[in-house]
């Protein structure tokens, strides 16, 4: 683990001769914060001829908010997003993850972009960006086009992207999310640092009395990160009751397919995803209605 | 390639291969023992170096991308003598074998550094990503603690 095996290394001045590169060469990988990529060429997972090294492109670092949506540049690390009041206030599902990932060393090197690439069934950011139904721009020498993050995810360490195309942004909707009450939770063996055994996030709106959204996702408990479909779909249009939620979290079985590793064994992932969904729908119920049942 | 970067107020230049980890390059090349190589995949956080104030896990980073950057280790730290940090460590016994001291240290100014007063919840917040497998921490939080509480004395003074 000490040293890395050899590579025909290419450290693109612009975003332009990153996507030549890309187009020109045959195995090529990219590098962004290296927190994944380095430790799996170090193990012997990868071995890609070439690495791109993208981590000197400025260009994509950076928070906008549209009014709509925040843009986020695919090379903006998980501490920037962490640090970020827009982030806080606008999509503080994403903030709360951004704070339970990993540590300060990691926070300061990992990446959005490159947590979504490595397609890890365990992506801290990825539940919240399934929430918020994010969409990911990817581009390449012959164009650019959107992908829904509910599509990203092909299997583990699989994504939609072709082998030329860059991940350049991530583009995060709030607008209509502002009602819903939201809540995110982390289990791991350490408080933020491990990686997850199982993470959830929530966001749920009511009006006149009944659920007209509800948003739930989950990693780590399944080949990608996922929305559990069975449970928002059941929910719609009901009325929002204690029993109501606990009945819901059962369904979660429909929609999960744990398998036991070394972090946890699938029956315990299986139980606390179910106690997670209950407890998560019930903050959100309360954080929208600033009080819940009573 | 030829790196070029700032170690500890000292510009210097290396000679590396793309693949070089900066940690091989401070410890072997440029003689900077404090940076601990413990578990190399980002989980013991003994490796820790500064760059451009931040800190980094230096197991995971090649050296070619700290070209025209600034690399802090501990020894950069103690350039005019030991640190209050590093005194308190020394006064409160914050050690025992010594291996994760050089990362504490620097996690522990860069607490200092950005905020004033630190509560526990701080320190046991931004040493987190640090493992100690003799001591425990206790005296490490102290330490930690104990300066900031000097610092602000001082500053009353």
């Amino acid at each position: 683990m000490y040293r890395l095996p050899g590579f025909e290394y290419y450290r693109p001045l612009s975003l332009e001769e990153a996507l030549v590169l890309l187009d020109k060469l045959e195995d090529a990988m990219v590098l962004a914060g290296g927190t994944d990529l380095v430790l799996d060429l170090k193990t012997g997972r990868y071995k890609p001829k070439s690495i791109v090294d993208t981590s000197g492109l400025k260009e994509l670092k950076y928070i906008v908010d549209t009014g709509e949506a925040l843009r986020i540049g695919a090379l903006t690390t998980i501490q920037e997003l962490v640090d970020s009041p827009i982030i806080a206030s606008k999509t503080p599902l994403l903030w709360e993850a951004a704070r339970e990932f990993a540590y300060w060393q990691i926070r300061n090197m990992a990446t959005i972009g490159g947590n979504l690439c490595n397609a890890s069934p365990a992506a801290d950011t990825a539940p919240p960006l399934l929430v918020y139904e994010a969409v990911v721009k990817a581009v390449s020498t012959s164009g650019e086009r959107y992908i829904p993050v509910t599509e990203f995810f092909l299997g583990p360490r699989r994504t939609a992207l072709d082998k030329k195309e860059l991940l350049v942004e991530v583009v995060v909707p709030y607008r209509n999310l502002e009602r819903h009450g939201y809540a995110y939770r982390k289990i791991g063996r350490r408080r933020g640092h491990d990686i997850s055994i199982v993470s959830v996030a929530v966001a749920l709106r009511v009006d006149d009395g009944l659920i007209t959204d509800t948003r739930i996702a989950l990693n780590s408990v399944a080949p990608v990160p996922i929305r559990a479909r069975s449970i928002e779909e059941f929910l719609l249009g009901k009325e929002p009751s204690i029993d109501l939620f606990r009945e819901a979290s059962k369904l979660v079985d429909r929609d999960i397919s744990p398998i036991s590793d070394v972090r946890a064994p699938a029956e315990y992932r299986l139980h606390v995803s179910r106690i997670l969904v209950e407890e998560l729908l019930l903050k959100s119920y309360k954080r929208a209605f600033k009080g819940g049942f009573e | 390639m030829k790196v070029e970067f700032v170690l500890n107020g000292k510009k210097v230049v290396v000679d590396v291969e793309p693949n070089e980890l900066l940690i091989n390059t401070l410890r072997d090349k440029l003689g900077v023992k404090s940076v601990k190589y413990a578990c190399g995949i980002g989980e013991c956080g003994n490796c820790t170096v500064l760059i451009d104030g931040e800190p980094v896990l230096s197991c995971l980073t090649l050296t070619v991308d700290v070209n025209g950057r600034e690399v802090v280790t501990d020894e950069g730290l103690s350039r005019e003598g030991l640190t209050k940090l590093q005194k308190a460590f020394i006064e409160e016994g914050a050690f025992q074998c010594g291996y994760c001291t050089p990362a504490f240290i620097l996690m522990g100014e860069y607490l200092l550094r950005e905020k004033q007063n630190p509560s526990i919840e701080d320190v046991k917040e931004y040493l987190k990503g640090v493992l100690c497998r003799c001591t425990g921490y206790i005296n490490i939080f102290k330490a930690v603690l104990k300066t900031s509480s000097r610092r602000e004395d001082s500053g009353n003074a």
